[in-house]
């Protein structure tokens, strides 16, 4: 399978990996995906007290996509408010890694990610 | 053949390997306007006596690699084309008498797609689950035997984690009901030793392109004593005894016999060899936490070492491993995300049938290919067990199996 | 060696194919459907031979199914379409290939009817002929471009539209008109096309069918979804290139390689003229430019191929895959040529390597062996 150049780059280079303690309550952790299906995603948010996501790390087990995916991800909901986050959809993160449609179930994968961080952290602190 | 550092290291040998120079030399005298040429069933001239005779003579190579009988060799288009004339042609030809068929779960497609269409027709196929070794366990199959079961399809070598079943206890007890046994012999010819005048066996597939030979090239076996009855599946002019109509690819059939001939000649000493760099792998490797060999390890072809790295994707890790050119199961099914239903039919869980590489090494591996892949592997699973959310659980203990997973 | 004339039986490798096709039997190697780099190489080459071939054809690319050769894509036509779809009738002409009248008469003993479209005495299918057979449950008609025999051309354009104003698929056997004349799929609006790589000097092993998408084909072989599903098993890789670089060769070559054979076969049907108990079959039909079929009057057919071969010229008394038969061939027959005529027949097929001496050499070879005295054509046949 050939991959697009961004892939790879975010692949290669995957940016915010890492890890927060999920029982702190201004972390939102979402994970997303099973194993059975070969691709299991962990993106976690960092919000300060305005409501601004001001940190997010990911580890993801799954191709090269859902990687890349999880990746970009975290690079553009940090600054973003919740609803910001939350609004990104998976056909933006598809287009701009230009994702082949057998690989556009990794975007998708990683908006239910950001989505259910957001939930985790809003119930936490609800 | 790995001397030029731009090309990945070959380990994909049981998808197909390269033609032996040597089969490549046979060839070209077939091959060209300067050629031996002409078509072998042209009866009427020197050119189609000559392509018929160079055809007998590697009729003979193949035979004598597997102590067949030359008119017990019928010349296919490939193994997929002998395992589906196999298969459909006996059930055919039986139909009257039975229509039950017996096969394994982790056979190739070729023979587990032509009985899906047989159900299609309205036979009945038990799919036997396999050991966890990957082996059919003999009693298990007697037990699906029946007075109607007519054909029972088991292969000899597992293309995907390799391992080497007992067709010879088989055989018998498929002769002792007189079922006709087809064995796929696509992975094991040239690499275990196989000699049809004292197996219990009535049919078996032959590749050329997975020994060194040509593709589009492979062959039956069909024994004459007792005669194997089946159906043609090609039909037209009547060649090949009536079983596979259609002009002989000549420069094909010399490959494929020169790469038989060849096997025949080097099989042991190249066995030993592969051996010693399959252990060289799994020794590199085998310290790694979480890391499982797939299938026996003992009843095992030389060249195949077939291993999961427990939380880590394949696929992902076929891309860290761009400069090693393997492939995460069988190549007919690589395409897809399914993880291989050979796997899976082991009892293997989701993560580890997710996380298998077929290392499939052959006549032209080098020991230092496998010193720089051991070297490559270890990184490339350290690094994507480092981005691994799996792998994190691992380590802080959590049973994955105790997490409700929203399967999508 | 003897002089070849029998490049209707197979044609030797073009240079040019096997300078093509040798890097993939050598360096280039993988399995097609592998994901490595190995596997993208052959894809690739595989891509490229169906645009070469496609391009030969007047056909897209997307249609073309390559496949083991010629009677496996004969095969494939009749019961890939035909065993699944609940297909009632098809007809097919007499005079076809053994590849395609025997999974015709497969098809025939699993109940479909099978109708037979006679031919002229010509070797030719008329409209009135298909008319007759042609039916409301018609599904598929099949009538080859060019006999392989005698060489004669049938109208597929016509016959085509025949088929389809009948509501019928249309399918004709290219593989002899192949290379040697222009043929387009598109334009004669047929729906299915066989062809066959060693016969337009590309290599034994390969084949297509070119096939219209709309027809509900299904795989003959299963375990493996190449060839868009139509045809399982590992692509052979080299010989598809081989196919794909001479298509583009006849493309090129092919108004040139045309009048060399035709120049050739004129002289020599002009100078058989001299013999009286020499018939040229077919000789009013258009022709392939290369093909000759004749029947020597009171000359038994094996002994005139012997003769033949002493003399040094490799002909054949019509296919080479029932050459093994002593039978009249079933087109000779369909065409309701005499059997004793039918018996004695000599195909004499040219190629891009043949040349006017070995067409006069040959003429005087016919000249001995005719001007044998009759009890020494008798021995030699008891020989």
């Amino acid at each position: 399978m050939a991959y697009g150049e961004k892939v790879l780059d975010h692949y290669e280079n995957p940016r915010n990996v890492g890890k927060f303690d999920q029982n702190e309550d201004n972390i939102g952790t979402g994970m997303v995906g099973a194993p059975a299906c070969g691709d299991v995603m962990r993106l976690q948010i960092k919000v300060n007290d305005e409501g601004v996501i001001e940190d997010a790390v990911f580890k993801t087990y799954g191709c090269g996509s859902a990687i890349a995916s999880s990746s970009l991800l975290t690079e553009w909901v940090k600054g973003k408010t919740l609803d910001e986050a939350k609004a990104i959809k998976n056909t933006e993160l598809a287009e701009e890694l230009a994702l082949p449609p057998v690989k556009i179930h990794c975007s998708v994968l990683a908006e239910d990610a950001i989505n259910a961080a957001v939930e985790d952290y809003r119930k936490k602190n609800a | 053949m790995n001397d030029k550092t731009d090309k990945p290291i070959y380990l994909d040998y049981s998808a197909t390997t390269p033609i032996d120079e040597r089969v490549v030399a046979e060839m070209l005298k077939y091959m060209g306007p300067d050629a031996t040429f002409g078509n072998p069933a042209s009866r009427s001239h020197a050119y189609g006596w000559q392509a018929e005779a160079a055809v007998e003579q590697a009729r003979q190579h193949i035979a004598d690699l597997v102590g067949a009988d030359p008119r017990e060799i019928i010349f296919t288009s490939g193994a997929t084309e002998s395992d589906n004339l196999a298969i459909k042609g006996v059930a055919h030809f039986n139909k009257k008498r039975g229509q039950h068929i017996i096969t394994c779960k982790t056979e190739h497609k070729a023979v587990l797609d032509s009985c899906r269409q047989l159900e299609r027709e309205g036979y009945e196929v038990t799919y036997l689950d396999p050991e966890q070794n990957g082996l059919v366990d003999l009693e298990k199959l007697k037990a699906a035997m029946r007075d109607d079961t007519t054909l029972v399809s088991i292969m000899h070598v597992n293309n995907e984690i390799g391992v080497i079943q007992d067709i010879e206890a088989i055989g018998n007890a498929c002769r002792e009901r007189k079922i006709v046994f087809h064995v796929d012999a696509a992975q094991s010819a040239g690499k275990v030793p196989i000699d049809l005048a004292s197996l219990p066996v009535d049919l078996m597939s032959f590749s050329a392109h997975k020994i060194y030979g040509p593709k589009g090239m492979g062959a039956l076996y069909v024994q004459r004593k007792p005669r194997v009855r089946l159906e043609a599946q090609m039909h037209g002019g009547g060649h090949e005894r009536g079983m596979r109509s259609g002009t002989l690819a000549t420069h094909q059939i010399v490959g494929m016999g020169e790469a038989f001939r060849i096997a025949n000649e080097e099989m042991a000493t190249e066995n030993e060899r592969l051996i010693t760099l399959r252990n060289q792998l799994w020794d590199g490797l085998k310290d790694m936490e979480e890391v499982y060999i797939n299938g026996d390890f003992e009843q095992r072809v030389a060249g195949n070492l077939n291993i999961s790295f427990n939380y880590v994707e394949g696929e992902s890790l076929l891309m860290a491993l761009k400069d090693l050119a393997i492939s995460s199961g069988s190549a007919c099914t690589s395409a897809s995300l399914e993880p291989s239903y050979v796997l899976r039919a082991l009892g293997r869980n989701d993560e580890l049938a997710h996380s298998s590489i077929r290392f499939s090494m052959g006549r032209y591996t080098t020991s230092k290919d496998i010193e720089t892949t051991i070297k490559h592997v270890r990184t490339a699973v350290e690094k994507l067990r480092e981005l691994s959310p799996l792998w994190d659980m691992y380590k802080d203990g959590i049973d994955l199996d105790s997490i409700e997973w929203a399967a999508h | 060696m003897a002089v070849y004339f029998d490049h209707n039986a197979t044609t030797p490798l073009h240079e040019k194919a096997l300078e093509a096709m040798q890097p993939y039997m050598e360096a280039i190697y993988g399995n097609p459907s592998s994901l490595h780099r190995f596997g993208r190489l052959q894809r690739d080459a595989i891509e490229q031979a169906r645009e070469q071939v496609a391009a030969l054809m007047g056909a897209q690319s997307s249609q073309v199914v390559f496949t083991s050769g010629g009677t496996e894509a004969n095969n494939l036509m009749l019961k890939g379409l035909c065993i699944d779809a609940g297909v009632q009738r098809i007809a097919v002409s007499e005079i076809e290939h053994m590849s395609l009248l025997q999974p015709a008469a497969t098809l025939a003993d699993s109940g479909c009817a099978v109708d037979r479209i006679a031919v002229n005495e010509q070797g030719l299918v008329t409209q009135a002929s298909l008319k007759q057979v042609i039916k409301d449950d018609t599904a598929l008609v099949s009538v080859m471009a060019a006999n392989n025999e005698t060489g004669a051309l049938q109208d597929i354009k016509k016959l085509a539209a025949q088929a389809r104003a009948n509501g019928a698929w249309f399918h004709t056997d290219a593989s002899q008109i192949a290379g040697k004349l222009a043929f387009s799929f598109e334009q004669t609006g047929v729906h299915a096309m066989t062809l066959s790589a060693h016969k337009l000097y590309g290599p034994l092993g390969a084949g297509a069918l070119i096939v219209d998408k709309q027809l509900p084909m299904h795989s003959l072989t299963q375990g493996g979804s190449q060839e868009k599903g139509l045809r399982a098993g590992t692509e052979n890789v080299p010989a598809i290139v081989g196919f794909g670089m001479a298509a583009e060769l006849a493309m090129q070559a092919m108004d040139e390689r045309a009048d060399h054979v035709r120049t050739l076969r004129d002289a020599l049907e002009k100078l058989l003229q001299q013999f009286d108990q020499v018939k040229v079959f077919a000789n009013e039909a258009g022709r392939l430019p290369n093909t000759l079929q004749m029947g020597v009057q009171d000359f038994d057919g094996e002994t005139l191929l012997m003769e033949l071969d002493r003399r040094g010229f490799a002909v054949s008394s019509g296919s080479a895959c029932t050459s093994g038969k002593t039978e009249p061939s079933h087109v000779l027959k369909a065409m309701a040529i005499p059997d004793e005529l039918a018996t004695s027949a000599v195909r004499i097929s040219f190629g891009r390597a043949n040349t006017m001496e070995e067409v006069e050499r040959f003429v005087e070879a016919l000249e001995q062996i005719l001007g044998l005295k009759s009890s020494a054509v008798m021995m030699a046949a008891n020989l």
